[in-house]
């Protein structure tokens, strides 16, 4: 198979890593250091990679910070270098290795200070090369989807593949981060019941393959463990753009994420080899002795061909004896213990491997790649040196332990302790839904460990967490700043805080912690083992909610005439509205200038469907609305309608709309567009918890209904011509009252209520028959120059007359007093919610926010969310723009609606505006800005 | 993700609820500290917490919930109005 890295056309064979590929043509150096820039080679060979990621692909497919350990070569594949500048192998980011000195924990929060992060945050990250996200929209597909089971069988080795094998019946969902079950057991000759391993493997996956009820995921991590035993299980597909369909439609998604529901899970997970720490550990060349024994035995790859093998414990002999049997050339095997188990010796013994007990690596030699080794003689403590030796070597394979892999156990509440025994984590406790088996569970796996640290050398180059560059100094700094906690010495020296969530080092990590602060580290914990796992792609997550699924636009019923009449359409809270109707060749603020002017001067059309409807019906609905809204509903008449404003328990504003009584038990109100279902909620939550003895129905009815306003002098006339068959004068039918009609023969419901301060009614009809009414609307007022508007015109208008803005001109902390309301509310004298709430002493200070009106200078502009500051004020701010347009008729002047301080107690008061390093002055005025009597809105 | 049973409509996901908090009881005439505490002050026990949900995208029914806040554990799910069965009131009224 062929392959490129960086560009260099290289072949590999099929069933390979990336990794084992690039090892294979001899590249030794992967990546540059997070840090320092160090080169960095291969060093493991599976999840835990710290250092060979890459980036995969490019343009819409790119992945960032793929592990080349367990990327599946395929046919064409390109991987890239993602650190080194300008190339890999000539970095000249090495500058940052001669700076080590200086480059300690905290080096970037206490250096990079002034003037501030920002000003240094680009350079920063390209150095630590972090790989680019792809700019452009992922095209391929994603799922989200559940799967119930009784048990749950994490890792499909040979003890998840037991686990798995349950009585029939049992529903069990086996899952497998690697390509093939089996484990290690799969590749590394060992016998079962004296057979082949492997045969072993296929008759038991034939077995669980040929069950009902048990189903098998392959390349599918067990990412994290959530409340009530839920597990997220994130399976990948083989090829980057998703498998192929059998009836070659559209591909199967690319990767899906299970929410398991599982009544026990087993952790079948395994163990992860751990490394040993001394001077330059991190040459490319050093890598963990399992993972080179996986990569001659799995993949026919040498690591390199003259190797020296380190370890602490039992298993590292295994891959000197294969390294060995492979024809290589395998030097010795330091072992850190005194005394070498004597099945290990006679192993070495019987290949003439030379074993040295009771030593361990001090340093390496290298320029970049690894060229030699020292060797140092521990004496009889453990704690200095006796004596040393030089070796060259290509290759050094160390082992310093296992570490079982419980992070779910732990997420689940299951408590770990530090085990001096494996120098690891291990259960402390079982846990009632989470069981660990095999390697995850034993203690220790390898037999007992000897030491792990060499006790001399220069901390500065003893790497712990290769990923984040994090040496012994730097925990050691940690320790002298008096950081005594193991969660907050991780978090000072970002030791395991990468992607590899410090697999290869959180054990060491506890132990030197311990030394250093002179006590045992099982009485230190661990610091939290958070999910995910491994890394999850966003995409994964989001599953096929994106696009136009993440949110779906909610459509008026005249949507279909809007899209074909010019409507520019915009997203207003959940609903897809048309801001304007542009004509050909018209900017956005001329079609907004002659929509303002058609209503003032003309007449408007105005598609309101998206305003929020709720019915009430029963004895008790207009009691109820009484409770809830400031304003005195007892004695409105049936056909009157009143503004009211509804309010949360705290005092704050939540909603307004108007409140309609349609007959003695039936009530209309609405709401703002965006918060009908928030204030139907509302609704229900207060009649069902609170006072379930009124005896009313609540149902939401926004749908139900096209509502389309006619705004301005000739409305009356036009709704005449249309073909209304009721009296229209304002004798008859006056301002906030509602009457039923018969329009083309339909049934309507007619609002006079205006947010616009003409002379305006609002013709309800049923949803369907709304774009027939709205054509007969516009044809009946054709001779007196009607025009549909959109909402931005709208808002302005609304502007002029100093109509408030829920949610636009308040926030949550916006009492009816700060915006004009505070009589109203103390001269009602039922109970309201939120009425207690109105005199606490926080909501009736008197240099509150309050709402003022602005008048801008000539020509210039008010900008909405820029500053105020009173004349001679000390404070940075005093109120902020809320809502911001101009007068409709005459010169264009500027005005605006804003939040200022003390604000009533200013009018006419100039003051300056600051608006992201502009600067301009207004006065504070009252509103409205426009008709002030109000004589429009009641003509 | 929660699995909550909604006492008209049994068990189902989380997404289709939404938490209401605590229950309180309002005091009916309190003074500014006592009203300030009522809205803004709530217990945080380890252990169980009786609660309010809604089956928002199902039945539309507000009901109580007792939770185990360090298990997540559903110890009952009851209508409201009704007392909680059998669970010893944390707050130790009877």
């Amino acid at each position: 198979m062929r392959f490129r890295f960086d560009g260099v056309p290289l072949s590999g064979q099929a069933g390979d890593t990336l990794a084992a590929a690039l090892l294979a043509n001899g590249v030794r150096i992967l990546s540059r250091s997070f840090k320092f820039h160090r080169p960095r080679g291969v060093f493991s060979c599976g999840v835990e990679e710290p250092n060979a990621l890459v980036q995969l692909g490019s343009g819409a497919r790119a992945i960032p910070s793929a592990r080349a350990t367990i990327t599946r070569l395929h046919e064409g594949l390109e991987a890239f270098s993602q650190s080194g500048w300008p190339r890999l192998d000539w970095d000249l980011g090495r500058a940052a290795d001669w700076l080590l000195p200086f480059l300690a924990a905290g080096f970037y929060n206490k250096t990079f200070k002034w003037p501030g992060w920002r000003r240094y945050e680009g350079s920063v990250r390209r150095a630590a090369g972090l790989g680019r996200a792809p700019i452009d929209a992922d095209p391929d597909g994603y799922e989200v989807r559940n799967l119930h089971c009784d048990t749950l069988v994490v890792g499909g080795g040979i003890a998840g593949l037991q686990a798995a094998m349950l009585p029939p019946g049992e529903r069990v969902v086996l899952v497998e981060q690697d390509e093939q079950f089996g484990g290690c057991a799969a590749w590394d000759g060992s016998a079962i019941d004296g057979r082949p391993a492997s045969s072993w493997i296929g008759a038991a996956v034939a077995r669980l393959v040929g069950t009902a009820d048990v189903r098998l995921l392959l390349r599918s991590t067990a990412v994290g463990f959530y409340e009530q035993g839920v597990i997220a299980v994130h399976e990948r597909s083989l090829r980057p753009d998703g498998p192929e369909r059998a009836d070659g439609g559209p591909r199967l998604p690319r990767e899906r994420l299970w929410i398991v529901r599982a009544r026990r899970t087993v952790l079948a997970t395994g163990a992860i080899e751990q490394p040993l720490i001394f001077c330059n550990n991190d040459r490319p060349g050093v890598v963990l002795a399992a993972s080179a024994r996986q990569y001659l035995r799995r993949h026919g790859v040498a690591v390199g061909r003259r190797i020296v093998l380190a370890t602490n414990n039992d298993s590292a002999y295994a891959t000197a004896g294969d390294l060995h049997a492979a024809g290589l050339a395998v030097i010795g095997v330091a072992d850190s213990r005194p005394e070498v188990p004597g099945g290990c010796r006679a192993a070495m013994l019987e290949r003439s491997i030379a074993v040295w007990p009771g030593a361990m690596p001090v340093n390496t030699r290298g320029f970049g790649v690894l060229t030699g080794v020292r060797i140092g003689v521990l004496s009889r403590t453990g704690n200095t040196l006796q004596g040393g030796f030089d070796l060259a070597c290509d290759a050094l394979a160390v082992s310093g332990g296992w570490s079982g892999q419980l992070q779910l156990f732990s997420q689940a509440g299951g408590r770990l302790v530090y085990a001096d025994t494996s120098g690891a984590l291990r259960p402390e406790c079982e846990h009632p839904l989470v069981r660990p088996v095999g390697a995850a569970a034993d203690d220790p796996p390898a037999g007992a460990i000897g030491r792990r640290v060499a006790p001399v050398g220069d901390t500065r180059r003893q790497w712990v967490d290769l990923r984040n560059d994090v040496t012994v100094a730097d925990l050691e700094l940690a320790i002298r700043e008096n950081y005594t906690s193991v969660e907050h010495v991780k978090r000072l020296t970002t030791a395991g805080m990468s992607v590899d969530q410090g697999k290869t080092s959180q054990p060491a990590v506890i132990e030197i912690v311990a030394r250093l602060r002179g006590c045992e580290p099982s009485s230190l914990g661990h610091p939290t083992l958070r999910p995910p796992y491994t890394p999850v792609t966003m995409g994964a997550l989001a599953g096929a909610e994106r696009g136009p699924l993440y949110a779906p636009a909610r459509l008026s019923p005249l949507h279909e005439w809007h899209a074909s009449n010019g409507a520019e359409l915009e997203d207003y809270g959940p609903w897809r509205r048309p801001a304007h109707y542009a004509r050909p060749g018209e900017a956005r603020a001329d079609a907004l200038a002659r929509e303002t002017r058609a209503v003032r001067t003309r007449v408007g059309l105005f598609d309101a469907s998206p305003l929020g409807k709720i019915e009430l019906h029963g004895p008790d609905a207009r009691a109820f609305l009484d409770r809830l809204y400031i304003n005195d509903l007892s004695k409105l008449e049936p056909g009157r309608s009143r503004y009211g404003i509804m309010l949360r328990e705290t005092g704050s504003i939540l909603d307004d709309g108007t409140v309609t009584v349609l007959s003695p038990e039936h009530c209309l109100v609405t709401t703002t567009s965006a918060n009908a279902a928030r204030v139907h909620a509302w609704m229900e939550e207060w009649h069902q918890c609170e006072w379930p003895h009124l005896h009313l129905a609540i149902t939401p009815v926004t749908e139900q209904w096209a509502t389309i306003a006619v705004a301005g002098g000739p409305a009356r006339e036009v709704l005449r011509r249309a073909g209304l068959d009721i009296d229209l004068s304002s004798e008859a039918f006056p301002h906030l009252a509602v009457r039923t009609a018969m329009l083309r023969g339909r049934p309507a419901r007619i609002h006079r209520v205006s947010f616009t301060g003409e002379l305006s009614y609002e013709v309800n009809v049923p949803a369907e028959a709304g774009i027939e009414a709205w054509q007969a609307l516009l044809e009946a007022g054709e001779d007196a120059g009607i025009e549909p508007v959109g909402v931005e015109a709208l808002l302005r208008l609304r502007l002029e007359k100093g109509y408030l803005h829920v949610g636009t001109d308040t926030d949550a902390t916006t009492v009816p007093a700060d915006v004009g309301w505070g009589g109203v509310c103390e001269r009602k004298r039922a109970d309201f919610v939120g009425k207690r709430s109105l005199t606490l002493p926080e909501n009736i200070r008197a240099d509150r926010l309050q709402l003022v009106g602005l008048a801008g200078p000539d020509g210039g502009e008010l900008p909405i969310g820029g500053h105020l500051r009173l004349p001679g004020s000390e404070s940075p701010t005093d109120g902020w723009i809320t809502s911001a347009g101009r007068v409709t008729l005459g010169d264009g002047q500027p005005i605006a609606l804003a939040m200022l301080r003390g604000g009533r107690q200013h009018y006419g008061a100039r003051v300056s505006v600051h608006d992201l390093g502009r600067r301009t002055t207004a006065e504070v005025v009252r509103p409205p800005f426009f008709d002030v009597e109000g004589a429009r809105l009641h003509a | 993700m929660l699995r909550l049973p909604c006492p008209h409509c049994g068990l189902r996901d989380e997404p289709e609820f939404s938490f209401g908090g605590s229950p309180q009881i309002r005091p009916p005439s309190a003074s500014d500290g006592e009203w300030t505490r009522y809205l803004f002050e709530r217990e945080n026990p380890k252990g169980l917490h009786l609660e309010r949900w809604v089956h928002s995208y199902g039945c539309g029914r507000w009901f109580n919930v007792v939770r185990d806040t360090v298990t997540h554990r559903i110890v009952a799910a009851y209508l409201m109005g009704d007392p909680a069965p059998g669970v010893p009131d944390p707050a130790g009224h009877p």
